[in-house]
C-alpha cells in the first residue's frame, strides 16, 4: 500500500501543477530520493547546497511532525499522508 | 493582487531577492520567511523626533517606518501604551531601574496584537481581500475580529479547541466566524497555511505575515521615545513564535541608523514557559536549530511548539549577550500575582511568564540591579482569569452593620479578642457614651 504525499501550492510549479502523488517510499530519505527522480526541480528547491532538507520545511505524517516520530528513522505505514509545508511562524509573539 | 511602493518591499533575508508588495510570506526559491526592507535614506529627514512628536498619540506617529500603503487613513488609536517605572516590583526582585511596557491596555483589544493586526489589515484592504483570518492562541483572534468588524471586512478565525473561554467570547462578540480546531496551535497554524493556498483570504499571520510582523516594531519605537529618546540596557520579552523580540531590535537599530537615539548595544532576554520552551532551550544549548516541543503549559498564548522565527530569535539573543529563561506554571501564576500586587497591573499568563523570568534573571545575576531594564507585558489578565481559579475564595457576606464588619475584620486578621476603642478613636469618633 502506498503512502500519499501532499504538496503546498508553492511547490507545484515544479510538479506541473500536481498537488499530491502516491509513493512506495519506505521512509523520508527514500521519499526525497524519489522526489529527486520524479521532480528534480522540486528536489533542488527543498534541499540546500549541503543536500539536506532546508530548515524552513516541515514534514508531517498524518497530523504529526515527523521529528516527533523519529525523523528519518521513521518507517512509513500503509496509508500514511505525508505533507511538506514551509514553516511559517505565527501565534502571539 | 500587488502594489508597488518605493519606500518598502518584501525581501528574502536568506537569498536577498526582492518581491515588491504582495501577499506572500515565504521566499519562492529558498522558502525562508520574507521580511519588509525599507529605503531608510528615503525617510531620513521625515522620521525625526520632531515629526514624531507632532504626530498622533498612537502607533501611526511612526507610519513613515511602517509598511502602510499610500493613501491609507488610519482611524484607530492603536498603541502608545504606558511605560511605567516599576519601583515596587523592582524592590521585590532586586532591580533599581525597572520599567514595564504595559500592552495589557493596548487599544482596542488589550494586547500587543492590536499593533500587528492594524498594519496587516491596512495591507489586506490594499490587496483587495474581502475576508481575513488568522490562526490564533487568542489575543490575535480578538484583535482580528474587532478590527475587521470596524473595517467592514469578514473574518474567519481558527483557534485550538482548548482555548480559554474568555478569548473565544472576546472573538465571537465582534461577529467573527470562529472555528475551533481539534489540535494544538501548531496544528491550527499548519491548517491555515493550507487554507491560504486554497482560499483567496488574507491570513494576517500567514500570507500577510511580513506586513503584520512589522507592527511589532512600534513597541521598540515607543520604548525609546518614552525613555526620552534613549535605549534601555536590557529588554525582557515573552516569546511564542519569536517575532516580537526581533522586531523590537529592528526598531532600535533603525532608530540608531537614523540618529534618533545614541548607538548602544541593548541585551535581549527571552521568556518562555517551561512547558513550551523550544527557543529558550535553543539559547541555553547554543543550538542553531529549534527542536520542536509538544506544548503543555497554562501560558497558552505562548504555546507554539515549532516557532518558525525561533532559530533567528535564538541567534539574535545570543548575539546581543542576552539570555533566555523558562519558568514553571506555578511560577507563572506567582508572576501574575506579583505584578498585580506590586504595580497594580493585571496581566495574562504570558505576562506571568515574563515577570517570573525577569525575577529569575535578576536572581541569577544575569542583569545588574542598576541597569535600565524594560519588561514587555503583552496581554491582559482579564482574558485568562481561569488560570487563577481557586486562588481566591469568595468570603461570606457581612451584614451591613459596623459591629459585624468589625468582627469580620478581626476574623480575617486572626484576632479573637475585640479591639477596644483605638481604631474608632483614630477615626475621630468620640468614646464618651
Amino acid at each position: 500500500m502506498p503512502i500519499k504525499v501532499m504538496l503546498p501550492a508553492a511547490f507545484t510549479r515544479h510538479t506541473d501543477g500536481l498537488k499530491q502523488f502516491d509513493s512506495a517510499a519506505a521512509n523520508l530519505p527514500g521519499l526525497l530520493a524519489q522526489i529527486d527522480q520524479s521532480f528534480p526541480a522540486l528536489g533542488t528547491q527543498i534541499k540546500g547546497e549541503d543536500g539536506k532538507l532546508r530548515r524552513f520545511i516541515n514534514i508531517y505524517v498524518n497530523d504529526e511532525d515527523i521529528r516527533f516520530l523519529g525523523g528519518e528513522a521513521y518507517t512509513f505505514q500503509d496509508g500514511d499522508e505525508i505533507m511538506l509545508i514551509p514553516s511559517i511562524a505565527g501565534g502571539k509573539v | 493582487m500587488q502594489y508597488s511602493c518605493s519606500r518598502y518591499e518584501l525581501k528574502c533575508n536568506e537569498c536577498g531577492k526582492r518581491f515588491g508588495n504582495q501577499p506572500l510570506s515565504a521566499c519562492p526559491d529558498c522558502l525562508a520567511p520574507l521580511e519588509i526592507a525599507y529605503d531608510l535614506e528615503a525617510v531620513r529627514g521625515i522620521f525625526t523626533r520632531e515629526n514624531i512628536a507632532a504626530g498622533p498619540a498612537n502607533i501611526w506617529r511612526y507610519a513613515a517606518l511602517l509598511p502602510i500603503p499610500e493613501g491609507f487613513q488610519p482611524d484607530l488609536p492603536v498603541g502608545f501604551t504606558p511605560l511605567v517605572r516599576a519601583k515596587n516590583l523592582g524592590k521585590r526582585i532586586g532591580a533599581s531601574n525597572l520599567y514595564i511596557k504595559n500592552d495589557a491596555v493596548c487599544f482596542p483589544t488589550l494586547s500587543f496584537k492590536d499593533r500587528v493586526v492594524s498594519v496587516a489589515l491596512a495591507n489586506a484592504q490594499k490587496f483587495g481581500f474581502t475576508t481575513v483570518g488568522c490562526s490564533s492562541t487568542g489575543n490575535l483572534a480578538n484583535s482580528v475580529a474587532a478590527q475587521a468588524a470596524r473595517l467592514g471586512i469578514k473574518a474567519c478565525i481558527l483557534v485550538p479547541a482548548d482555548l480559554e473561554p474568555a478569548k473565544i467570547l472576546n472573538t465571537l462578540v465582534y461577529g467573527a466566524r470562529l472555528v475551533r480546531i481539534d489540535g494544538n496551535y501548531d496544528h491550527v497554524n499548519r491548517l491555515c497555511t493550507i487554507i491560504a493556498d486554497e482560499y483567496n483570504w488574507g491570513f494576517v499571520n500567514v500570507n500577510l505575515r511580513p506586513y503584520y510582523a512589522e507592527g511589532s516594531k512600534t513597541v521598540g519605537y515607543e520604548i525609546a521615545e518614552q525613555l526620552g529618546w534613549r535605549l534601555p540596557d536590557n529588554v525582557v520579552v515573552p516569546m511564542a513564535g519569536g517575532s516580537l523580540i526581533r522586531k523590537i531590535r529592528k526598531a532600535f537599530n533603525e532608530l540608531i541608523y537614523l540618529g534618533l537615539v545614541e548607538d548602544k548595544s541593548v541585551r535581549f532576554f527571552g521568556a518562555q514557559a517551561t512547558g513550551c520552551s523550544p527557543i529558550s532551550v535553543a539559547v541555553k544549548d547554543g543550538a542553531d536549530d529549534i527542536v520542536p516541543q509538544r506544548p503543555n503549559t497554562i501560558a497558552r498564548s505562548l504555546a507554539i511548539g515549532n516557532p518558525a522565527d525561533g532559530p533567528a530569535a535564538a541567534k539574535m539573543i545570543r548575539s546581543t549577550g542576552g539570555w533566555a529563561e523558562d519558568v514553571s506554571d506555578v511560577e507563572v501564576i506567582a508572576g501574575i500575582q506579583e505584578l498585580a500586587e506590586t504595580e497594580g497591573i493585571f496581566t495574562e499568563t504570558a505576562g506571568g511568564v515574563t515577570t517570573a523570568v525577569t525575577a529569575r534573571l535578576y536572581a541569577d545575576g544575569r542583569i545588574s540591579p542598576d541597569q535600565t531594564t524594560v519588561v514587555c507585558i503583552t496581554g491582559n489578565g482579564l482574558k485568562t482569569t481561569d488560570a487563577l481559579a481557586g486562588r481566591y475564595q469568595q468570603q461570606r457576606a457581612v451584614r451591613p452593620r459596623l459591629a459585624d464588619f468589625d468582627t469580620y475584620l478581626r476574623e480575617l486578621d486572626g484576632t479573637t479578642e475585640p479591639n477596644s476603642e483605638p481604631e474608632l478613636a483614630t477615626a475621630g469618633v468620640s468614646n464618651a457614651h
